[in-house]
């Protein structure tokens, strides 16, 4: 039966700096149902007065792992991520319940996701729940052709470089393109500007290929994205969006 | 920092939703008052107060449900609605999310 969620406390097992502001915690979560590629977390804090403040993280991990992964982006002057990527030791606790969510989710066994290319699109942290996707295409051994459009200011805030590289050049169904904003490196062969028609136009699969769109990141880059979808065709229904709010400090 | 900028999707309602009614929510579909669109409640717009939250029509900006919870009461304004879907194997658990792209 379907049920209210609870609290979990989950045990920070082991915390992974992937850029300079992000953090992925790996947490021992007792008594976890397993989750969709996708949903989220809700994360809360207590202060010692009882005053209390929550946040939506997404999953970072596939299903198949045994621990949950959130990888979490440092927000200046933000109420809890602060708390999460600079106060956070091993060992300790924290407050969390889901996995929430049933629209923004891809599913590996589903059998219209074994014909239908993918094509997810990200700005900043928006990667991570299209990194569980990621990671659970890959674990499942769903070979649905792939491709990932991923904006990042810097060369060096690219969260899951290298996971990302390796994943892609052992699997030639996912390509993975890049888009640095700010400043790109010497011989950077992807794009350096803003993702937008022009970009979609040349990366996106066909509409006639009956793709399926995932877009996450912050809201201005999310719906820019799904709406120049549209333009190129693609049915609005086939297009799930996951905005992040202010998260993304619009830099991407 | 502009209203937009707090703007999440009703995707990011789910726990708050999920306080209320013990089931996945957000694959739940609901026509607007405003402007009749029927969409998933994870593709209305999602705005968090201190007081409270508000899912509004992602089309019209109608307000479809807000939703405070203080004094040990929950209390839902559902004006902005007309119609709410279901789906019964949400409700029994047997699917978390629903798809109803293509």
């Amino acid at each position: 039966m379907a049920q209210q969620l609870k609290w979990h406390l989950a045990k920070v097992l082991e915390i992974r700096q992937e850029t300079p502001k992000v953090k992925s915690l790996i947490l021992e979560v007792p008594n976890w149902t397993t989750h969709l590629a996708g949903q989220h977390v809700d994360v809360r804090l207590t202060a010692e007065d009882g005053y209390q403040t929550q946040r939506s993280y997404s999953i970072a991990s596939p299903p198949e792992d045994t621990y949950l992964m959130l990888t979490v982006e440092r927000i200046e002057d933000g109420e809890v991520s602060p708390y999460l990527t600079d106060d956070l030791r091993v060992g300790d606790r924290i407050e969390l319940r889901g996995p929430i969510g049933g629209y923004f989710v891809w599913n590996a066994q589903d059998a219209r996701n074994n014909h239908s290319p993918l094509f997810l699109v990200a700005g900043g942290s928006g990667i991570v729940p299209l990194m569980a996707m990621i990671r659970h295409r890959a674990n499942s051994g769903n070979k649905v052709p792939t491709k990932l459009l991923y904006s990042s200011p810097y060369h060096e805030e690219i969260i899951y470089r290298e996971e990302l590289d390796d994943i892609s050049a052992n699997d030639f169904s996912l390509r993975v393109i890049h888009t640095l904003t700010r400043r790109q490196p010497q011989h950077w062969n992807g794009y350096g500007r803003r993702i937008d028609l022009a970009m979609l136009a040349e990366t996106a699969w066909e509409p006639a290929e009956n793709p399926r769109a995932f877009t996450c990141g912050p809201t201005t880059l999310v719906e820019a994205v799904a709406s120049s979808l549209q333009k190129l065709g693609y049915k609005p229904e086939s297009i799930k969006t996951e905005r992040f709010g202010p998260t993304g400090g619009g830099t991407v | 920092m502009r209203d937009t900028d707090l703007r999440l999707d009703g995707n990011a309602a789910g726990g708050l939703l999920n306080e209320i009614f013990p089931f996945e929510m957000t694959t739940a579909e609901a026509t607007c008052a405003g402007c009749g669109t029927m969409k998933l409640f994870g593709e209305t717009m999602f705005y968090r107060h201190g007081m409270g939250a508000i899912l509004r029509c992602a089309d019209c900006d109608t307000a479809l449900i807000r939703i405070t919870h203080v004094r040990g009461y929950y209390q839902l304004d559902l004006s902005g609605m007309t119609y709410v879907r279901i789906a019964a194997d949400i409700i029994t658990g047997h699917r978390s999310g629903t798809d109803h792209s293509q």
